[in-house]
């Protein structure tokens, strides 16, 4: 029996690894502008915020385009969550990766071509693409575009509050990466899901 | 803004005019909240604003009673309402100037009257010691504009004595600081008559003159100009010591970094109240502004730090007992 479902059509793949792409050079433009020292200059300030701005800019196109992907393929319905039974399953799926994995028990959500995501990973990617990604976004438009922002919120600099949220949110979004890389080695093999992530078919357990 | 002033100079003092009437007010809701001290020379001023406050005024020839309409040059125009708020307005006239001003019309060789510096009045005096006069005199040797212009640049260029008030030194909204500060730097090099007051060419171009600078409506409404065009200075609040163009700051680490010159210069004195006040830590944050690289808070830092700590050393621990579990249910 074939074990392998094509779970990754060209643009969600084009998409995946130019955001990617795009993330990282976010992530190390905009720790450069936020540690920059003058003593020990990372990348040059005024490159650094070029760089972050031209991604940042790039990134909300393809941001668009996984939005719209997901809209009119069936792409879409793995992103779909029963609010109700999640948080059950969550901890299901917790309870395996803290001890059911080291005791060699069996996933408990195999992957199947109504399910690509197991709870966990579904509630994560959730988070991040509906409600992480486009928080950056908005408070990385209004930081190019300060004259939109409020000028005061609560006697606090509404530049002071955007700024903050962009960059929480930004170091959120660098946490979720390490703990999505490490659990993308949880597939078939150590390697199977990106080879997934590249030519478009995920081997299953 | 910039247009307007290039091309109206009326619409510049107009600005100027409402600017200073806003900030009186609210110097004068300052001084309301402490003892009322009462104006007791202005019926004696009264004497001298009759002219002075118009900008024109008559005077009848000694020989053929022939009553003559005259211009009154800006410089001596002085408006009464702007000078009773101003940290001069207890003063009489006369205390500065010669009382034979009350003559009309004046004596010409009054022209050659000794006008009073700021050190007459406020050097060695133990009340204003912490606003440096001493120092700024000598700090302003080394300005460009003293360099270059000599006697006729002085103190009373930016600071008009009649108008006058403290600014930086209170607790005023930076913002009004900047916008202040600003106004005097722009009433010459934003306005093509004033600046030909003092040179012979015509003043560059601001915005084309900084444009290199990214969001730049952003930084001039932020930051003063004397930022980057004065050499910083630990003793003084405000530097005196303006420097020629080619010495101006360009690099952008210079204020957004960890050791940004404006906790040097524009956040010194909030910063010194607010560290008294809250402690030092934070004291940036509560700052009301931001400033990319410049703005760090303790706790954040500390937060994601642990949070990073946390996250690599569960997934190495993670890795690391999965290789084992594996070890032992597929043998060696
Ligand atoms: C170098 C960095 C990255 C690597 C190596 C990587 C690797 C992978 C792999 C192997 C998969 C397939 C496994 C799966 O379906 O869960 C995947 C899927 C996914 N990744 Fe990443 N990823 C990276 C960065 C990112 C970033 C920065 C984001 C978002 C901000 C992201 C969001 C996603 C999402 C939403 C999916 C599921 C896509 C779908 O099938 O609909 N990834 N990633």
């Amino acid at each position: 029996m074939e074990n392998k479902i094509y779970f990754y059509p060209v643009w969600l793949r084009l998409w995946h690894w130019s955001n990617a792409l795009l993330i990282l050079v976010l992530i190390v433009t905009g720790l450069s502008m936020q540690y920059s020292s003058f003593e020990s200059p990372h990348i040059p300030f005024s490159l650094a915020v070029t760089i972050h701005n031209i991604c940042g800019i790039i990134l909300v196109f393809g941001y668009l385009v996984f939005i719209t992907g997901n809209i009119i393929s069936k792409n879409g319905r793995y992103y779909k969550m029963n609010l109700k039974e999640i948080g059950g399953q969550i901890l299901v799926q917790f309870r395996y990766y803290l001890y059911g994995v080291f005791k060699g028990d069996k996933v408990p959500f195999p992957v199947n071509i109504e399910r690509k995501f197991n709870p966990l990973q579904k509630f994560f990617y959730v988070m991040i693409m509906y409600i992480g990604i486009p928080l950056l976004i908005i408070s990385g438009i209004g930081l190019i575009l300060p004259q939109f922002i409020v000028s005061r919120a609560l006697g606090v600099s509404g530049l002071l509050l955007t700024s903050l949220l962009h960059i929480c949110v930004g170091f959120f979004v660098s946490i979720f990466l390490m703990i999505h890389i490490y659990f993308c080695t949880f597939g078939a093999s150590i390697t199977s899901n990106f080879k997934g992530m590249f030519n478009g078919w995920q081997e299953t357990h | 803004m910039k247009i307007l002033y290039e091309k109206c100079p009326n619409a510049t003092s107009g600005l100027i005019t409402a600017f200073l009437v806003f900030s009186f007010f609210a110097a004068w809701s300052q001084n309301n909240s402490g003892t009322v001290r009462k104006f007791e020379n202005k019926e004696d001023n009264s004497k001298c604003f009759k002219c002075h406050f118009n900008n024109n005024y008559t005077v009848t020839s000694p020989d053929s009673s022939k009553i003559i309409t005259r211009k009154m040059y800006m410089d001596l125009q002085i408006d009464s309402n702007v000078y009773y708020h101003s940290n001069h307005r207890y003063f009489k006239c006369i205390d500065c100037h010669s009382d034979e001003y009350f003559t009309y019309p004046h004596n010409n060789d009054l022209r050659f009257e000794d006008i009073s510096t700021c050190l007459d009045c406020h050097g060695g005096d133990p009340k204003f010691e912490k606003f440096n006069f001493e120092k700024i005199t000598e700090d302003f040797k080394y300005n460009v504009h003293s360099e270059k212009h000599n006697s006729t640049f002085s103190c009373w260029s930016c600071h008009d004595p009649h108008t006058y008030t403290t600014h930086a030194r209170t607790d005023k909204n930076i913002l009004e600081v900047v916008a202040y500060d600003n106004n005097l730097c722009l009433q010459c090099h934003a306005n093509k008559r004033n600046y030909r007051l003092i040179i012979d060419k015509d003043n560059p171009n601001l915005v084309q003159k900084h444009d290199w600078l990214p969001n730049q409506a952003l930084h001039f409404k932020n930051v003063r100009c004397i930022e980057c065009h004065t050499k910083k200075s630990d003793t003084l609040l405000v530097s005196h010591h303006v420097m020629e163009k080619k010495d101006a700051v360009r690099a952008c680490v210079e204020c957004h970094s960890r050791n940004s010159l404006l906790m040097a210069t524009l956040y010194k004195y909030q910063s010194k109240e607010e560290i008294s006040r809250n402690g030092f830590l934070n004291s940036i944050i509560l700052n009301r502004s931001y400033v990319i690289g410049a703005n760090r808070n303790y706790y954040l830092n500390m937060i994601s730090l642990a949070i990073l700590y946390m996250v690599i050393s569960g997934i190495i621990i993670h890795a690391l007992l999965r290789v084992k579990a594996y070890k032992r249910y597929h043998g060696k």
